[in-house]
């Protein structure tokens, strides 16, 4: 089947959907949403806890509650959606790309379109990735898929449980299998301080009295059918665990929430060069990649921890994306943005002179009673004290204008 | 962390979860109100505080079992705070309730749950099949 | 009551799965039984694919007389049964003058075992090959006609080819007695309470072979199991390289090795420790780090960032060093014991053996007018349609089949309707599914796909939510269902 479509957003969760309603908003006429679920609404779906909402709506809600907010302005606003639709490919033809989809409904799709925004998300990094030595027993998963289990399908992967990894995924299931009557024993964190937002450590771990162990790692998984139990030891500043401090603690299943990764392997297809700090797309101020009319949003550009902020920027590229489509879209001359001190990475990593510009960036490392800083020459553009920032935690700082002057612009901690 | 001062003044240091930001406040309280909230970048830190101190409260999520639906399961929460001291029995009803498909987002699944004063209401709309 | 059989297979690893085929060719009741909850679940799965020409084996060894006949025969199992095979060759590498030397017994070795077109080249011609190999290499010996299989898919295509020509299957089958009758012939039992008498037994059970050979009183060799820890780097690396990359043997490096799996990724290592523990398969710091300094010194290019996966296999090590193949004082108890490195190579050539070993112990062996040598049914693979882009080529397939157009696994694009072909081959746990079709062998390391891959097999077996294991009872993925509801 062949189809054609002015944009083809891939992808129908928070981004995906803030994206499309963007372009739609902006006159383009028509609109393909692809996703993979068989329903809308992405990971959101499985996070039935709150606290999403809160910039965007002004109200603390659930993930479904969020996504349905978005999932009910697309149905109104004359989008196609396709679910339980894959997409496997995407051919670059210069003006107009061609998108190949696997759906369920129709076969094989080969969509015609102007467009594209890439809105696929992430993935979590897995037991592989971090190559904890150990026997393979059932019982270890990566949190996200315990959540979606316990969520969607209604069954608990355990009873006594461990958790690898301090992130909101994490923590948030620390909470979930806690109130579905699980033990969790503990959450071992690599870092000397939490991966998720701080809120989380106390209402999922302190409300619960469940022990955070910083700077401690699993060092061995053994149990030959199930998980039985795991070895626990801290670490020194060279990553390595000390034998002498190991403990065990017996449970019948692992979660490893070590971290997400961009899922990035079509944007790899089609040849668009990624960001080795992001893992995501490398863009321009218009978050247009190197590869002229395909566009990345949300955090299959790099991870967000708020979804609040993956729906302001994906609003913001449907909007150049649009402008792209009608031919308005003007490039003028990029300056970079370059990482000072302190500063992991920023995004994106080139803005336009004279216009406003829209920064997300993460800090190295925790730090306390420093000032962000986004000078342009000795000219300082934004000034911000904090208290105490986290690595866990994106700035997003809004530039009204870059000075039409500017050569480059430094974003730095002092 | 807790510091006993002279007399009956109290000291704590919160981190406030009403939303994500997490501001660390430095709370001073005695008895039965609060005398000083230190950090609190909006007046809710300060509400906060107090419900804290005194009687802490926490919003419930969870599932429970739906029919006629696409997927077994529907999310809900409770539309209110509820005490941490009945969370537990929150979570009991929860257990208990069945619901039937059609249902919409807001829909009150069980009022007044667990007589916590909040009703558990639905998180996700679901049309019958 | 026990069902009667002319031959009975214990263990359905290669070496039990090919002497099953071998055997279907003729009008005999056959019947294997694996106590595993699939086939091989032992030490096949773990196994490193490699089809060997046969330098590294000890002429006179039984080793040395069946490698080089096994490798000849898999062009044509190739052809009949369909799985995967790719014959670029093997390189051992040396470093120095004195690695050399050592090259250079191996060459003569392999001359004595009849090993064709072995040649001894120099650095420059090394690199011309492959030139993701360290500079610092002199030379190499290299084996033309050395391959790469991936073994469990051999195993499952000779099993299926064997079921399907009127063997039959028995799993989760573990022996656990096994005597004599007044009538000569053998009584099993196995644990999960069924019984079967048979005239001959093939003693196929690798790991577990001498506990096997015990149960008819025969303690003549002892299975050592000896751990090797393997390592899989992530597909996006590029294959590096394209042949087997060895080192030369020395004391301390003991055969680790590069390899381009014939599905794509790379795979480094194995490691080789002697252990006591049968049940032993945990990955360690240690191994890890030797695998890497091996592999690294061979091509410098490998990181461990790059590891998206790590398992073991344990040798079923002989007392002996050598195949204990044959007929043994216990008259209708044939031994095919010990299959270590070369046995998947081999094992063709074993199961023709063990074959004509049958017929001199009495069995009569008439060939079967309807044996067919192709595999059926097989399912189409799709994913290097969609990798290389022939996409008319896959529309005709969807077009044949609509499951096919439903991507389960997204890393490796696995369709649906591969994955109820697995699930109607008997491929019933998570880890078979996952030998047979590739589904979560990828980058997310089946995080997307394990709770599809759940659904589609409760629907397709009615296996209940909470039943369905990663290889068999007591590994179950989410064991607790929320009774929630009212649900007792």
């Amino acid at each position: 089947m062949i189809k054609e479509f002015d944009a083809v957003v891939i992808g129908g969760g928070p981004a995906g959907l803030a994206a499309a309603l963007s372009l739609k908003s902006n006159g383009v006429k028509r609109v393909l949403v692809s996703e993979r679920e068989d329903v809308l609404g992405g990971i959101l779906q499985q996070c039935i806890h709150n606290g999403f909402g809160l910039h965007r709506f002004n109200e603390e809600l659930t993930g479904p509650e969020y996504a349905e907010r978005y999932i009910d302005f697309v149905k109104e606003a004359d989008i196609e959606i396709y679910t339980s639709s894959c997409t496997i490919d995407i051919v670059n033809e210069g003006e107009s790309k061609t998108v190949y989809l696997m759906s369920e409904l129709y076969g094989l799709v080969e969509v015609k379109t102007k467009a594209v925004i890439l809105a696929m998300g992430c993935r979590e990094r897995n037991r592989g990735n971090i190559a904890i030595p150990g026997s393979r027993p059932s019982g270890v998963m990566t949190a996200g898929l315990a959540q979606k289990l316990v969520n969607r399908y209604g069954y608990m992967p355990g009873k006594e449980v461990v958790i690898l990894g301090s992130g909101d995924i994490g923590l948030i299931m620390a909470r979930r299998m806690t109130w579905e009557g699980a033990k969790v024993k503990a959450v071992v964190e690599v870092q000397p301080y939490p991966g998720g937002l701080n809120r989380n450590i106390v209402q999922c771990l302190n409300d619960f009295n469940i022990p955070l162990y910083l700077s401690h790692t699993v060092t061995n998984i053994k149990g030959n059918n199930r998980i039985t139990s795991v070895d626990i030891a801290p670490i020194n500043e060279y990553r390595e665990p000390s034998k002498e401090e190991q403990f065990t603690l017996t449970c019948d299943s692992l979660l490893l929430s070590v971290g997400l990764v961009p899922e990035n392997e079509l944007s790899l297809k089609v040849g668009i060069e990624l960001d080795k700090v992001t893992s995501g797309p490398l863009v321009d101020a218009n978050l247009m990649t190197n590869v002229t009319g395909i566009f990345a949003c949300g955090n299959v550009l790099h991870v967000h921890d708020l979804v609040d902020f993956v729906s302001e920027e994906s609003e913001a590229c449907g909007n150049a994306a649009a402008k792209y489509i009608n031919s308005t879209l003007t490039k003028g001359e990029e300056i970079p943005v370059r990482t000072g001190n302190l500063v992991r990475y920023v995004l994106p990593t080139k803005v336009e002179p004279g216009k406003e510009a829209l920064l997300s960036l993460r800090t190295m490392a925790t730090a306390e009673g420093v000032t962000l800083y986004i000078k342009s020459g000795d000219e300082v553009l934004y000034k911000k004290k904090h208290k105490k920032i986290f690595p866990s935690e994106m700035q997003r700082v809004l530039i009204k204008q870059v000075p039409a002057d500017a050569k480059k612009l430094d974003v730095l901690f002092k | 962390m807790f510091f006993l001062n002279k007399g009956e003044n109290m000291r704590k240091s919160l981190i406030c979860i009403t939303c994500p930001l997490g501001c660390s406040l430095d709370v001073e309280y005695d008895t039965n109100h609060i005398t000083k909230v230190d950090g609190a970048t909006c007046k809710r830190g300060e509400k906060y505080a107090e419900k804290e101190i005194f009687s802490p409260e926490r919003i419930v999520t969870s599932t429970v079992k739906i029919t006629g639906a696409s997927i077994d399961f529907l999310p809900v929460k409770t539309d209110k705070t509820v005490s941490k001291k009945i969370m537990s029995k929150v979570m009991e009803e929860v257990f208990r309730i069945k619901v039937k498909a059609p249902v919409k987002v807001g829909d009150i699944v069980c009022s007044n749950v667990a007589d916590s004063g909040a009703n558990l209401v639905a998180t996700r709309s679901f049309r019958g099949q | 009551m026990s069902t009667n059989f002319d031959v009975v297979v214990i263990g359905c690893g290669v070496v039990g799965a090919a002497i099953a085929r071998e055997l279907s060719r003729f009008k005999i009741r056959v019947a294997v039984l694996e106590k595993e909850a699939d086939v091989s679940f032992g030490t096949s799965k773990a196994n490193s694919g490699i089809i060997h020409a046969g330098f590294h084996s000890a002429p006179d060894s039984k080793k040395a007389e069946f490698v080089v006949p096994g490798n000849r025969m898999f062009d044509k199992l190739c052809e009949e049964l369909e799985f995967p095979f790719e014959r670029h060759g093997e390189l051992m590498v040396a470093f120095s003058e004195e690695e050399i030397r050592i090259l250079h017994t191996y060459y003569e070795r392999g001359l004595q075992n009849k090993v064709p077109y072995l040649e001894m080249i120099g650095r420059e011609r090394v690199l011309e090959m492959e030139p993701a190999l360290s500079p610092d290499i002199h030379a190499a010996l290299f084996a033309p006609t050395a391959g790469v299989i991936c073994p469990y898919e051999f195993c499952f295509s000779l099993v299926g080819n064997a079921v399907q020509n009127g063997v039959k299957l028995h799993l989760n089958s573990k022996v656990s007695w096994i005597g004599k009758t007044p009538d000569e012939n053998f009584e099993i039992e196995t644990a999960n309470g069924e019984k079967y008498s048979t005239d001959y037994i093939i003693n196929a059970a690798g790991l577990f072979a001498d506990e096997i050979a015990s149960f008819v009183g025969l303690n003549d060799f002892k299975i050592h199991p000896r751990k090797g820890e393997e390592y899989l780097l992530d597909r996006r690396v590029g294959s590096l390289v394209k042949r087997v990359i060895f080192p030369t043997p020395t004391k301390t490096s003991k055969g680790m090795l590069v390899i381009p799996t014939v599905d794509g990724p790379v795979m480094v290592g194995p490691t080789a420790l002697d252990i006591d523990d049968k049940t032993d398969f945990s990955t360690t710091r240690e191994g890890l780090k030797e695998v890497f300094h091996h592999a690294q010194k061979m091509v410098p290019e490998i990181r461990t960032n790059d590891i998206i996966t790590s398992f073991v296999g344990l040798r079923p090590s002989p007392s002996g060093g050598d195949f204990i193949l044959g007929k043994t004082v216990v008259e209708g108890f044939i031994n095919a014991a010990g299959i270590e490195s070369p046995g998947l190579t081999a094992s063709p050539a074993i199961a023709e053996y063990i074959k004509d070993v049958l017929i001199k112990e009495g069995l009569r062996l008439e060939l079967k007018k309807d044996f067919d040598p192709y595999r059926k049914n097989k399912s189409v693979r799709v994913r290097h349609l969609i990798d290389e882009r022939k996409f008319d080529e896959f529309s005709k397939v969807v077009d044949e089949n609509k499951d096919y157009s439903i991507l389960v696994c997204r890393c490796e694009n696995v369709t649906e309707a591969e994955i109820i072909a697995a699930i109607k081959d008997g491929h019933t746990t998570l880890d078979g599914i996952k030998f047979a079709t590739r589904a979560g062998t990828g980058r997310c390391q089946a995080g997307f796909c394990t709770s599809r891959v759940m659904e589609i097999l409760h629907r397709e077996t009615g296996i209940p939510f909470e039943k369905i294991t990663k290889k068999g009872e007591g590994t179950e993925i989410a064991p607790y269902p929320l009774k929630k509801g009212g649900v007792k």
